[in-house]
């Protein structure tokens, strides 16, 4: 764990990224579509659309993109995304799964910034590329394999972060739900601290747990919560990249909720 | 009045009332965890979380439903906007609309009641007493204050009564739940169908005209459904805190603590009979009101509420008339006693609302309503009034676009169904869902724009308590199971005539239909009206007529209307007709299941 260390700060607030920036102290990554990248983006950023990130996360293909990129070992990220932080956050822990520590979150949107009138431009930016160590991060990493052993065991909490309404209607037997609409307040990708501490808290999710998080298909809804749980200090997290996708396309058992016609409550 | 300022935005209207106290959420917290930790018994636990506006869901002990409390209807954009949020953070994306003024977030996690708790704090919102045996939320009509025929506007002491009572030691533990409703006029109705409903109304003496109301006691719906009785010819406004304070320690003293199917005030008043309790309230009023050591007062709040000049965009010469104005304007707005304002009534399917349409209420509000907040109707709705006539288009078209414009909103076309089998232990059917079906029905047969119709109304409960209203409703319904052999299926038993006006009475049973014959059932009585109507009648009026015994065409009674009926609730064999046993909304063949009640108005 010696890389999660608590020193890295798991969002970074608009002041101090505007301070990086200017300071070139930091590589910042754009993940929104390419098209929404070449009208404008935050200055100096670069361009990793998720989409492209997600047809092929082999760790190989990763480090490639890394190195492209221009990120080395020592390289200051801060990801952003216009889709309250969970893809950002899914592109944060693929590369802190590769080895790379030194990442964070911007901790509002790019709509918020931009709204914020703060520097954006349409500027693509030139640097070299670097070399990228490869030291693969299996503890913040669940499989499915692992995912059903260590679930049998009473130390692990699993969390659901899709919509309350697809918990009700399937979920991985066992879990909790908890939406990932739940972990934002007022403007930021996530909530205060302390705030969010009490949530999970009041749920019965403390540091005495090992948490994995999974979501719908690709890790993002639950990437989002995996930085929630360490931003409450909770760092002994995995996620379960794979998801419920992978989970139902094993076959594997999965629970509802009976005897009540739930989605008739709804208002779609 | 002000000059109008076409650039300016309209100041957001403040809310007058925090109903709210932080600590209850951390309390709530705490108490959850003892509770789970087992420190905390059941039964005791339970009285707490409903006193705090959380109640039980369809089997599970894990979900709560949190009932937030609107006294007199009151809302405010910010308001909305913290629903929209909540519904998202800790419920299924959207919120309903309760037939008692309330909103109901369901399939909430017992655990995240207490964050809801502190959310609702932050807009000076409260579930404090929406829900157990206490003073329930406090109505009044959504067109008090704009009612054409009301006496006065009755919101005012609507709201200082739900201030007097809320948390107030003497009503934490009646023996069942309480319900106060004000109304504005005999013809808005409900209130002989309430422990007590409030009209206003005034009389001369010596020249000034004193305020004061008819109050009702004992009405209510239920297993066993009674119309109130009126206390005296005019209670003086003075006397109302009194008046209210009497019959409440009447109930909490002499009201059944045992029988929990038959502790309401209404079985009281029944068996005690109306003349001995009517003598008990004067006696008890008297005691009240000489017995308290200060002077105990309602704080009505009379200064009338600010009417802004709502925001005119005045150029729209591009803008064309929406299709379905017509339509909608007819059957959702109503003209105000106020010149050149109306109310707009915007109906939900069965009171469920997104997220997305609760934040668009909240910026339609803003630009529209000249008060600057909306009220909660009787049928699960929403009225937003003070909107000026010469926005009516406007506002149309801004509703149109995010689904709120649905017409028949004052018809019988926006059927109430309770929740059902979606969330209520006690249901036996699927009631929400069946509302939902009738209306989208309906409205494509252009039912809405039938004047015929107008006045009658469809109340659908999924079992015999009454949350669904359904025996004030022309057409009725509750729910049960009925079986052919081994196979069972949902099924409905159908009242008719009833209404909550000045006419009030309860529905007569009529006949048994099954869930999925409830449409051609309802289309049928329609087609029989049509066909024995008098030149004025109302689907509501030949309907009273047949009920009372009073109609001379060949529909003399509701016997003559059952052997008409009776042909189209003849169960097909399953083999036939394999829809036919599943409940709507369910694909699993169906059975009745019930849980432990908890009483959910």
């Amino acid at each position: 764990m010696c890389c999660l260390s608590g020193t890295v700060k798991i969002t970074t607030d608009v002041d101090s990224l505007r301070s990086e920036i200017r300071d070139k102290s930091v590589r910042v990554i754009d993940v929104r579509r390419e098209a929404d990248y070449k009208q404008d983006h935050i200055t100096s950023a670069v361009n990793l659309p998720l989409a492209t990130l997600l047809s092929d996360d082999s760790p190989e293909r990763v480090l490639k993109l890394v190195n492209s990129m221009g990120i080395d070992d020592e390289t200051r990220v801060v990801v952003y995304d216009d889709t309250f932080g969970a893809l950002a956050s899914r592109v944060a822990w693929t590369l802190e799964y590769l080895g790379h520590s030194d990442v964070s979150l911007l901790e509002t949107t790019y709509g918020n910034w931009k709204s914020l009138g703060l520097e954006n431009d349409s500027q693509i930016p030139n640097f070299q590329s670097k070399e990228h160590s490869m030291k693969l991060q299996s503890n913040i990493l669940a499989t499915s394999d692992y995912l059903e052993s260590a679930k049998t065991r009473d130390d692990v909490i699993l969390i659901d972060n899709r919509e309350r309404l697809n918990f009700l209607e399937q979920h991985i037997p066992g879990a909790i739900s908890l939406p990932y609409r739940t972990l934002a307040s007022d403007g930021k990708i996530l909530r205060p601290k302390e705030d969010m501490k009490r949530l999970l808290e009041n749920r019965g999710v403390t540091e005495n747990s090992e948490i994995i998080t999974y979501c719908g298909s690709v890790g993002t809804l639950s990437g989002l919560a995996y930085y929630a749980l360490k931003s409450a200090g909770l760092s002994n997290a995995k996620l379960y990249v794979r998801s419920f996708k992978e989970w139902k396309n094993l076959q594997k058992p999965t629970e509802k909720q009976e005897d009540a016609s739930y989605w008739d409550l709804s208002a779609e | 009045m002000t000059v109008p300022n076409l650039k300016q935005t309209a100041k957001p209207v403040k809310p007058k009332t925090n109903w709210s106290r932080m600590d209850e959420a951390d309390n709530f917290a705490k108490t959850v965890k003892l509770f789970r930790q087992g420190k905390y018994d059941e039964d005791s636990f339970r009285r707490f979380r409903l006193q705090h506006g959380a109640y039980g869901t369809r089997m599970t002990s894990d979900y709560a439903m949190v009932r937030i409390k609107l006294p007199a209807g009151e809302i405010y954009p910010h308001q909305f906007e913290k629903i929209s949020q909540l519904s998202e953070q800790y419920s299924i994306g959207n919120a309903h609309f309760t037939t008692r003024e309330s909103i109901q977030l369901h399939w909430v996690i017992l655990e995240d009641v207490s964050e809801i708790l502190r959310s609702l704090a932050e807009v000076g919102m409260t579930s404090r007493e929406a829900c157990g045996n206490t003073v329930r939320n406090v109505m009044c009509s959504p067109l008090a204050g704009v009612c054409p025929d009301e006496a006065f506007d009755s919101t005012p002491y609507a709201l200082a009564t739900a201030k007097f009572f809320l948390r107030n030691p003497m009503t934490q533990a009646l023996p069942r739940k309480f319900k106060f409703t004000f109304t504005c006029c005999e013809k808005h109705g409900m209130a002989r169908i309430v422990d007590v409903g409030l009209i206003p109304q005034t009389r001369e003496i010596d020249g000034e005209t004193q305020r004061g109301f008819k109050i009702f006691l004992g009405g209510g719906l239920g297993n066993k459904s009674f119309v109130g009785h009126q206390l005296e010819e005019f209670t003086p406004e003075d006397d109302l805190l009194y008046t209210s304070m009497a019959v409440i320690r009447l109930f909490d003293r002499l009201g059944d603590r045992t029988n929990l199917a038959r502790n309401r005030l209404r079985y009281l008043v029944n068996e005690m009979g109306w003349e001995k309790f009517q003598n008990l309230v004067l006696k008890e009023r008297a005691v009240v009101r000489a017995t308290q050591s200060v002077i105990t007062r309602l704080k009505v709040d009379t200064i009338p509420n600010e009417v802004r000049q709502p925001i005119r965009i005045s150029d729209e010469s591009g803008e064309s008339t929406p299709d379905g104005y017509a339509r909608w304007l007819k059957t959702n707005t109503v003209k105000q006693k106020q010149s050149s304002y109306h109310s707009v009534f915007i109906t939900l399917e069965a009171g469920d609302i997104t997220s997305n349409q609760l934040t668009a209420i909240a910026d339609i509000i803003q630009d529209f309503s000249a008060e600057g907040k909306a009220r909660t109707g009787f049928n699960q709705n929403v009225a937003l009034r003070f909107v000026h006539e010469d926005d009516l288009v406007k506002i149309y078209s801004r509703l149109l676009r995010v689904g709120l414009a649905k017409s028949g909103a004052l018809t019988m076309t926006a059927p109430i169904g309770c929740s059902g089998t979606t969330s209520c232990n006690l249901a036996l059917t699927n009631s929400h869902r069946l509302a939902k079906e009738i209306q989208r029905k309906f409205l494509d047969l252009k039912l809405d724009e039938d004047g015929d119709l107008s006045g009658s109304s469809i109340k659908i409960s999924g079992c015999p308590n009454a949350c669904g209203q359904h025996s004030i409703a022309t057409i009725g319904f509750f729910g049960g199971g009925a079986r052919v052999g081994k196979d069972m299926y949902p099924n409905y038993q159908m009242s008719l005539g009833g209404r909550s006006d000045g006419s009030a009475m309860l529905g007569e049973i009529c006949l048994r239909v099954p869930a999925k014959r409830v449409i051609p059932v309802i289309l049928k009585i329609i087609e029989l009206f049509k066909e024995h109507k008098k030149s004025d009648d109302t689907l509501q009026s030949w309907i009273h007529r047949v009920v009372n015994g009073n109609e001379d065409s060949q529909i003399k009674s509701l016997n003559d209307i059952k052997k008409v009926l009776e042909p189209l609730t003849i169960p097909p064999t399953k083999e036939d007709d394999p829809d036919f046993y599943l409940d709507y909304g369910s694909d699993t063949s169906y059975h009745t299941k019930t849980g432990k009640g908890e009483c959910a108005a």
